[in-house]
């Protein structure tokens, strides 16, 4: 039985189509990243969960029971916000309690002064400053307890922000971008601090995030949302590898993968004036696109033929070389992504050669879904395609 | 010679000193209007006050001498001058309060409505725009006690309805339901804007962590996050509830037999009727401490405890 | 983060009707409450006097009495010269409120000087003190210098506002320094940068003040009774008090079409820009 189970979210705003029919499973333990382009109806998807929205459509099932109707409060799941969203008049100590306190002491019992006359409860405070205790400590924050939010860095707030969400051992973590506040350092430094908690914790975790590559290297699986639509959801490797649609191969990878418009005809693959060694299913002649990683473009020896091209712009990133190349034929960028040895010699306005590995292209039908192409045989001559 | 060395230096070279200088005198001018005015306007005319209330001046009666306390002394067994004091502070301690909790309570309504708002803002916050004493007399037709509407509506139900503004077991109670009347708006809007200040993110973490009613949202978020801006309207409305005078001057004139005195109204009678400017002086030095000792009081005890960031 | 989903509170009442209703019956009722007096202005002033008298809850007049209570208020209340009175004074006083308070604002937001401080202990002094305080040695000022029942008397005090010096610091102290280093890489003098940098970019703040002070100085009873005697320089608030004195019985009808004559103006313009009013207190709360 999955932890988590979201059924055809459907959700509008003002006729707006934000989410259209999302359904999605996490598994017990699972750390899911919920990405993409901002816009696109994750943290619609994620307040929606967390029952800080209502769906139109669509039901919430946590642990096995349906969850749709419940208030926020009562569904047993913690959220870490953008923001962080501490409580300012409080300290450290006391934000961590709230939640605590919360389900723990009665309304009378949480008045400020009186509350603490109210007997009988001596016992459940201790239990809660031990409890936040413990926790200030395993994320080394406890020296922070008596300080106020305004006092703290933004390392500091975030590592709160967590405290008070796991205190409670909820059933769910959601996370909506907790590292967009934090400087790059901090940020990278963050990712691994949060995935050794989950996986200490255990919890499934739902993890929103614009960056993609945050979301790839954090996540047991990555759920890609375009346009209120959940296109894929696949390990880290499958959606880079394997993208089910043209947006997901879009979003994902730095730099972004290249797309061309191909044709496909009688099954066999054209691009430009070449013909590739791939075989669609589909014999009717349609237009297609064709996607490539950098990675998979290479110059291509003397010996080789490859695409006729022009380099207009080199990038140097110390480890790796990007080459921004215009293809003479159809006048399209590709982007190759070669190590320093394999560019030495190569400026901006040269001519050059590009060969691409065809077993690692990518064809997309006109709707964007990804259609399945199997070699024929990499044929790169410069034929001309027929008609 | 003198001009060809003027010219020789380049203007760059004016030393940081001598722009430190320039920038000091040029601050001076600019400010110096205000201060000339501020000297003639409030600085001087508080110490005319001061010592004026050490005098028994009176206007149109030539000379004076320096009296030392005896004004003061004289105040705190003038009754009228006490009555003056027990008034405004039983019309503040209605007025003030019940002016910040309608205030708050509205600004609550307004903000957790989606629609309407701006004709609700309109409503409540048109007696602070419209003219106090227009307002006044509008308030002592509803309070006449055989033609006006609010005694009509008691007899509807039976209830005999009192004098209000000329029987002086109700007089000030009629004078601080205007006074209330004419504040809540003004307070509404004050919190409204701490209201739409509080980051929403704060309500959604509430939420998740537990707080399911209302109020304890506002327990744990409104509240606390208003802290400012309660602390600002607190001081705003008490002051103003201690500077209470057109109604009086205009329905009510201190009576019946003083029980509608107040503070501003006994020192206009005082300097301006009876033209006792030094008596009149020494019962506003007592006015200025008060306000004064109640600023200093709200903004040094509560102010610490009130700002987070 | 999405903007546009619902605060908790208000996605609650869409689910719960009950709770957006009594709330809206609340503000009714209240809204009610507080429009009552309007209502009966408007009703009375139209009402002949024995109509006034026997029938307090109807408010619909049997017999539209309007004309002969405007009338006769507008005989008695120099209605035109009530209201340039209003608008010359607190359009002066206006004036010279922010034609002192800019540059001094300026002086101590941007620039340095030693007296700096001492500026802001005297606004923060300046801010206690009401013109009640200092309306009697003013008065005797005034007196002895025979500038009793003029302009002068009705404006001069006021020129001054702490207020507005203190609402404008705030103001300019959040304006960016680089403007005006733009400028004085510019060339321009200081009175230069004052004049064409820093009063056209204080428009916000100057709006939200010139509401304040013009609502506060038209409402202003207290230092007109002091000052003025004479009808031909009397305020609104004041010639309202005339006519309430010459107007010894109670005619009520016509007392109410004075009310609304006098408070008309100044209603239809809050009326009118009633966001700028709302957002002018906000500022001076929010600045406090």
């Amino acid at each position: 039985m999955s932890a988590l189970s979201l059924r055809g979210i459907t959700k509008s705003f003002s006729g707006n189509a934000i989410l259209k029919g999302v359904s999605l499973d996490v598994e017990p333990g699972e750390f899911i990243a919920l990405v993409g382009p901002s816009g696109c109806g994750k943290s619609t998807l994620l307040r929606i969960l967390a029952g800080l929205d209502h769906a139109d459509e669509g039901e919430i099932v946590i642990g096995g029971e349906d969850m749709s109707a419940i208030a926020a409060a009562d569904r047993n799941i913690a959220m870490v916000f953008q923001s962080y969203a501490l409580y300012p008049h409080l300290t450290a100590g006391q934000n961590i309690a709230v939640p605590l306190a919360m389900r723990r002491l009665s309304g009378t019992q949480r008045l400020p002064f009186i509350g603490s006359l109210v007997p009988g409860q001596r016992a459940t405070r201790a239990a809660i400053a031990r409890d936040v205790g413990e926790m200030a400590k395993s994320l080394r924050i406890d020296h922070l307890l008596d300080r106020k939010p305004g006092q703290m860095s933004g390392g500091q707030r975030q590592r709160v922000a967590l405290a008070r969400a796991m205190v409670r051992q909820p059933s769910v973590f959601l996370m909506d971008e907790p590292l967009s506040n934090l400087d790059a350092n901090l940020r990278v430094h963050a990712r691994g601090e949060i995935v050794e908690l989950h996986r200490r914790a255990g919890v499934p975790t739902v993890y929103v995030t614009h960056d993609q590559a945050e979301a790839l290297s954090m996540a047991d699986r990555v759920a890609v949302m375009i346009g209120g639509n959940l296109l894929q959801l696949a390990s880290p490797q499958v959606i880079y590898d394997d993208p089910a649609h043209i947006e997901v191969a879009r979003f994902v990878g730095q730099p972004r993968i290249n797309v061309a418009p191909a044709l496909a005809e009688n099954g066999i693959v054209s691009f430009g004036d070449v013909r590739l060694g791939l075989k669609v299913p589909d014999a009717s002649r349609t237009p297609v696109s064709l996607a490539i990683r950098p990675e998979f473009v290479r110059l291509a020896d003397k010996a080789q033929n490859g695409l006729a091209a022009h380099v207009e712009r080199i990038e140097f990133l110390g480890s790796e070389v990007t080459l921004y190349c215009k293809l003479d034929a159809i006048g399209e960028i590709m982007i190759a992504k070669l190590t320093p040895a394999e560019a030495a010699g190569v400026s901006a306005g040269m001519p050059v050669s590009l060969s691409l590995s065809s077993d690692k292209a990518l064809i997309f039908a006109e709707d964007g879904r990804r259609i399945q192409a199997g070699p024929v045989s990499i044929d790169a001559t410069l034929e001309k395609a027929h008609g | 010679m003198a001009n060809l060395a003027i010219d020789a230096v380049p203007r760059a070279r004016k030393t940081a000193a001598a722009h430190e200088r320039s920038e000091a005198r040029t601050a001076w001018l600019l400010a110096l209007p205000a201060i000339v005015l501020i000297f003639f306007f409030i600085l001087l005319p508080v110490v005319a006050v001061v010592f004026l209330g050490f005098t028994n001046f009176e206007l149109g009666m030539g000379k004076f001498r320096f009296v030392g306390f005896e004004n003061y002394a004289h105040l705190i067994n003038d009754r009228a001058f006490r009555k003056a004091l027990w008034n405004t502070t039983c019309y503040t301690a209605i007025v003030a309060p019940v002016s910040i909790v309608l205030g708050l309570g509205v600004a609550l309504l307004i903000e957790s409505e989606t629609t309407a708002r701006s004709f609700f803002r309109t409503v409540y916050f048109l007696p602070v725009a419209s003219l106090i004493v227009a307002m006044a007399t509008v308030w002592q037709y509803l309070f006449h006690p055989t033609i006006g509407p609010i005694n009509s509506l008691l007899a509807l139900v039976g209830i005999p309805g009192p004098n209000w503004l000329a029987a002086s077991g109700t007089v000030l109670y009629s004078l601080s339901i205007i006074g209330v009347w004419q504040s809540v708006g003004f307070n509404m809007v004050l919190f409204l804007a701490g209201l739409t200040a509080i980051p929403r993110e704060l309500y959604a973490a509430a939420e998740v962590d537990g707080a399911r009613s209302s109020l304890a949202r506002f327990r744990l978020v409104t509240w606390p996050m208003l802290g400012p801006t309660t602390l600002f309207v607190t001081t705003i409305s008490i002051i103003n509830s201690v500077k209470v005078f057109e109604t009086v001057q205009t329905l009510t004139q201190g009576g019946p037999n003083h029980a509608s005195e107040v503070l501003l109204f006994s020192i206009y009678q005082e300097g301006f009727i009876y033209l006792r400017v030094g008596y009149a002086s020494s019962m506003t030095v007592v006015f200025l401490a008060i306000l004064v000792m109640l600023t200093f009081l709200q903004y040094n005890v509560l102010d610490r405890r009130v700002h987070y960031s | 983060m999405s903007t546009n989903t619902l605060s908790p509170r208000a996605m609650a009442a869409n689910r719960w009707p009950l709770g957006r209703v009594s709330r809206l019956a609340l503000l009714l009722f209240g809204a009610v409450l507080f429009l009552a007096p309007y209502v009966f202005m408007l009703s009375v002033a139209g009402k002949a006097q024995s109509e006034i008298f026997t029938s307090a809850l109807t408010l619909i007049p049997e017999q539209f009495y309007y004309v002969a209570n405007f009338t006769k208020a507008l005989s008695r209340v120099p209605l035109a010269t009530l209201l340039w009175n209003g608008v010359l004074v607190c359009g002066l006083i206006f004036f010279f409120q922010v034609l002192i308070a800019i540059p001094c604002a300026y002086a101590m937001a941007k620039l340095k000087f030693r007296a700096a401080r001492l500026m802001m202990v005297l606004v923060m002094l300046g801010l206690l003190v009401p013109i009640h305080a200092t309306a009697l040695p003013l008065y005797v000022a005034f007196s002895s210098l025979s500038l009793l029942n003029s302009y002068t008397a009705l404006v001069a005090p006021f020129s001054i506002s702490v207020f507005a010096i203190f609402m404008f610091l705030q103001f300019f102290r959040a304006m960016p320094d680089d403007l005006i280093h733009a400028a004085r890489l510019d060339g321009m003098s200081e009175l230069g940068i004052v004049t064409r940098v820093i009063v056209p970019n204080a428009w916000p703040a100057v709006t939200a003040f010139s509401i304040f002070s013009v609502v506060a100085h038209w409402n202003d009873l207290y230092w007109p009774l002091v000052v003025i005697s004479k009808q031909d320089y009397a305020t609104p608030p004041l010639g309202l008090m005339y006519f309430r004195a010459a107007e010894a019985g109670d005619d009520y009808g016509a007392l109410m079409a004075a009310t609304m004559i006098i408070t008309l103006p100044l209603v239809a313009a809050f009326l009118f820009a009633q966001k700028r009013f709302v957002e002018g207190i906000t500022m001076t709360g929010l600045k406090g």
